[in-house]
């Protein structure tokens, strides 16, 4: 699943700290879900929707499905 | 933005409770073991009541780790899972298997409880420290 995180974040010059703080996970949850490596869960999803005041759909978007 | 997070700082409390009675526990567990030798000469009723101390720190220990877990974020929380898979499945798989070895007289010294418990701490620190790094 691809993402904004790090383009919101950039805007509103935050650090992954301060988001992590905010969104009270720790620092490598935040960096692991910026490079894609980590899928918050629905609630996650929408704490940080919540924190960034859009929806999830402007945050996330699905990687395109292989070629089958 | 400055936000001051409550949540890390339950979570270095909990890791912190988690650690102190964690070594109540070993070392209740060391006076169980070896103070009927060395401390009071196998006398029976210090021995229960020393082993009473250990189970009771033992519970407070458990309760203690099961706290810190669900304190534990959603990616901690799946890295802990997959360590403790790791470790409940080498210990369910190897610990028979040790014992079997032991029985067909293979090894050259006697399998003990220490040794399953030696082998479950080392596979979940190996796969705690890989879930880690995978997401560092």
């Amino acid at each position: 699943m691809k993402n904004r995180l790090k383009v919101l974040r950039a805007e509103r010059d935050w650090s992954q700290a301060d988001l992590a703080a905010a969104l009270e996970v720790s620092r490598q949850t935040v960096n692991a879900i910026e490079t894609g490596r980590f899928d918050p869960s629905l609630p996650l999803a929408f704490r940080i929707a919540r924190v960034f005041g859009c929806t999830i759909e402007a945050i996330f978007q699905e990687d395109p499905a292989p070629p089958s | 933005m400055t936000i001051r997070s409550g949540w890390a700082a339950a979570q270095a409390r909990n890791t912190v409770y988690l650690a102190l009675w964690t070594g109540a526990w070993l070392v209740t567990l060391a006076v169980a073991s070896l103070g009927p030798a060395l401390l009071w000469d196998g006398h029976g009723a210090i021995t229960l009541v020393a082993l009473g101390v250990n189970l009771a720190v033992g519970a407070g220990m458990v309760l203690a780790n099961k706290r810190h877990l669900l304190g534990l974020d959603e990616l901690h929380r799946a890295v802990q899972l997959e360590a403790m898979a790791w470790t409940l499945g080498i210990g369910l798989v190897g610990g028979p298997a040790w014992q079997a070895l032991e029985t067909a007289k293979l090894l050259p010294f006697d399998a003990e409880i220490g040794h399953l418990m030696m082998g479950m701490a080392l596979t979940y620190l190996v796969a705690l420290a890989v879930g880690l790094r995978r997401f560092a």
